[in-house]
């Protein structure tokens, strides 16, 4: 009923909203294209800067394209630092410490979502807890006790803390409380383990779940600063954020020996973020949308 | 017994789904964060045995005028931030908002500085504000203004830090508001329209509402981590110029591994800590107010 009555109205704001829909439609791309601009150029102009000579950087006007274009400040800065073995070491990390969070988040995921036992929700509850704790509260005892094991400034002192994750956890067990369970009971009928069933069917299931918290995982691992600066000492440990700090302070103003630093860091990032893009957004908005 | 056994094997199940990440956590986290209250009673360097100094490190912490100072430049990189990303992030969420082609285009580059680490973002902006040969000051001069020197001035250093720290977190704080503004089924704004509302009544009255919950959240997210503001403040000034940028987690650092001051660090990082629960909890408390769930 309502619906019908209001279709008229309806039909009426569409044709109103037509006649001025160019008009704003031209002002709002105009808006998103110069916010647009603000976030991509400060990466157009890193890459850029990469590939020009210390001399035409000082010289005003700035250039977008390089004239001319030197190649050399990548092999320059390779060969005072380095780099391709923060590149290895970065991509090392995050990988080993990304497949073992995925690992040991799932198997927890699956115990809180399908297994009964006791204490499990209070159990459940210190998971999250420690969501709640920040790095810098529990950095300090992290590496007196990194220094009782003698692992300062070893792979793994700088893995271990950030191989299991509540974070993690938390949301693959949402997403695994969502997966209908007749195949799993159906599979407990023929005789199936756990194991059998967490591996061969909830996994496979989650896929998208378990993508997502990949990538967070990844990107977070890639990214972070404060322990690998604390832990590490040694360029041959560094991962890229904390080489390159170093490097900054080596090279404070050689802007196109920085910025070529800091596009081998970015690359790799974006590369994921391009192929995996919808799950880093469904990512956010899951953890966003619970409010 | 089958009871007996299948409880056996059960709980070994369970040990075994587990231990993996329970064993790391204890270890890395919980572990940690109880040592740290102890630490905190302690005057300890790393060379010589601890000492116990009960609440000393606490009451040297109330008179510590730097801590006082970070405190304040921490309080004000906040207020200065939170606006630019929350006023800027509902734009351009409600810009996204419209369906309307090769808008995801736009998405993905407001999300690019998000997905950068922090170390890269903090040198591109430390170019782009050089005092000499950056650019920001060179377009300035474009238009006849003589650019301040950014970092590099006290009075300009937490502006610098503040600016590049919303160009990082925008994207975040719009993906979450549009995600927000999508979840708000249709028909409540063909339901108003019938009944006469104009743009601004539907946006005020239905938009607004409906969105707090994901308002709420990003509110909650960005006070929490940004409070904890680091990475950016080390890379862009650590600190300086003249302890202009001084904040409450780098000073936690400096205090504990350059100046080998563990137990008064763990003191500074528990009464942080306690504010920051105290913080989150009076949020929590005052969404009734203001967060509309339905």
């Amino acid at each position: 009923m309502t619906e019908l009555t209001g279709a008229r109205p309806v039909m009426a704001g569409i044709a109103r909203l037509r006649t001025g829909r160019y008009v704003a439609r031209g002002a709002l791309y105009a808006v998103l294209a110069v916010g647009g601009i603000a976030m991509v150029f400060p990466f157009l102009w890193m890459l850029s800067t990469s590939f020009q000579t210390a001399g035409a950087l000082l010289v005003p006007p700035p250039q977008l394209i390089p004239s001319p274009i030197e190649t050399g400040n990548y092999a320059e800065i390779a060969a005072a630092f380095p780099l391709w073995r923060f590149l290895l070491n970065s991509v090392g990390v995050a990988t080993i410490s990304t497949v073992l969070q995925v690992a040991t988040s799932a198997m927890a995921a699956y115990a809180f979502a399908r297994l009964t036992f006791r204490g499990r929700d209070l159990l459940f509850l210190l998971y999250i807890a420690t969501l709640m704790v920040p790095l810098q509260v529990t950095i300090m005892p992290l590496f007196v006790e990194m220094r009782y094991l003698g692992l300062i400034d070893s792979y793994p002192g700088l893995i271990l803390p950030s191989i299991a994750s509540a974070f993690g956890t938390f949301l693959l067990r949402q997403a695994f409380l969502s997966l209908p369970r007749e195949l799993e009971e159906a599979a407990f009928m023929d005789g199936a383990g756990h194991f059998t069933v967490f591996r061969r069917i909830v996994l496979p299931l989650a896929r998208p779940a378990l993508a997502t918290f990949a990538i967070f995982a990844f990107m977070a691992s890639w990214n972070s600063f404060l322990w690998p600066l604390i832990i590490v000492n040694s360029p041959d440990l560094m991962t890229l954020p904390v080489g390159l700090s170093n490097l900054q302070g080596r090279y404070a103003t050689s802007w196109n020996l920085l910025m070529a630093g800091s596009t081998v860091a970015v690359l790799p990032i974006l590369i994921v973020y391009a192929v995996g893009q919808k799950y880093v957004i469904r990512g956010v908005t899951l953890t966003g949308l619970k409010g | 017994m089958i009871v007996g056994q299948r409880g056996w094997r059960h709980r070994g199940a369970i040990a075994l789904f587990v231990a993996p990440s329970l064993v790391p956590l204890l270890l890395f986290t919980v572990g940690p964060m109880i040592a740290s209250a102890g630490l905190s009673l302690l005057s300890w360097n790393l060379l010589r045995p601890p000492v116990f100094v009960g609440l000393d490190n606490f009451e040297r912490l109330a008179g510590d005028a730097n801590f006082r100072a970070a405190v304040i430049h921490t309080l004000g990189y906040v207020a200065g931030y939170l606006p630019l990303v929350l006023v800027g992030g509902m734009l351009i969420a409600l810009a996204l908002n419209q369906r309307l082609r090769g808008l995801a285009i736009f998405r993905t580059a407001y999300f690019l500085p998000v997905v950068t680490s922090w170390v890269v973002v903090a040198l591109m902006w430390r170019w782009l504000l050089d005092p000499r040969a950056g650019i920001v000051n060179f377009a300035l001069g474009l238009v006849g203004i003589d650019g301040p020197g950014w970092y590099t001035d006290p009075a300009w250093a937490m502006p610098s830090v503040i600016v590049a720290s919303a160009w990082k977190d925008l994207g975040f704080v719009m993906v979450i508001l549009l995600a927000g503004l999508q979840s708000i089924p249709e028909e409540y704004y063909e339901a108003a329209s019938v009944d006469g509302a104009g743009r601004w009544s539907r946006f005020r009255n239905i938009t607004i509402p409906l969105l707090t919950p994901s308002l709420f959240f990003v509110l909650v997210i960005s006070l929490i981590n940004n409070l904890q503001v680091f990475d950016q403040v080390w890379v862009m000034t650590k600190g300086g110029p003249a302890g202009a940028t001084s904040v409450v987690v780098e000073q936690i650092v400096t205090n504990a591994f350059s100046y080998g001051q563990m137990g008064y660090a763990a003191a500074m990082s528990w009464v942080f800590f306690v504010v920051l629960l105290v913080i989150t909890i009076v949020q929590f408390r005052l969404q009734r107010r203001w967060v509309t769930y339905d």
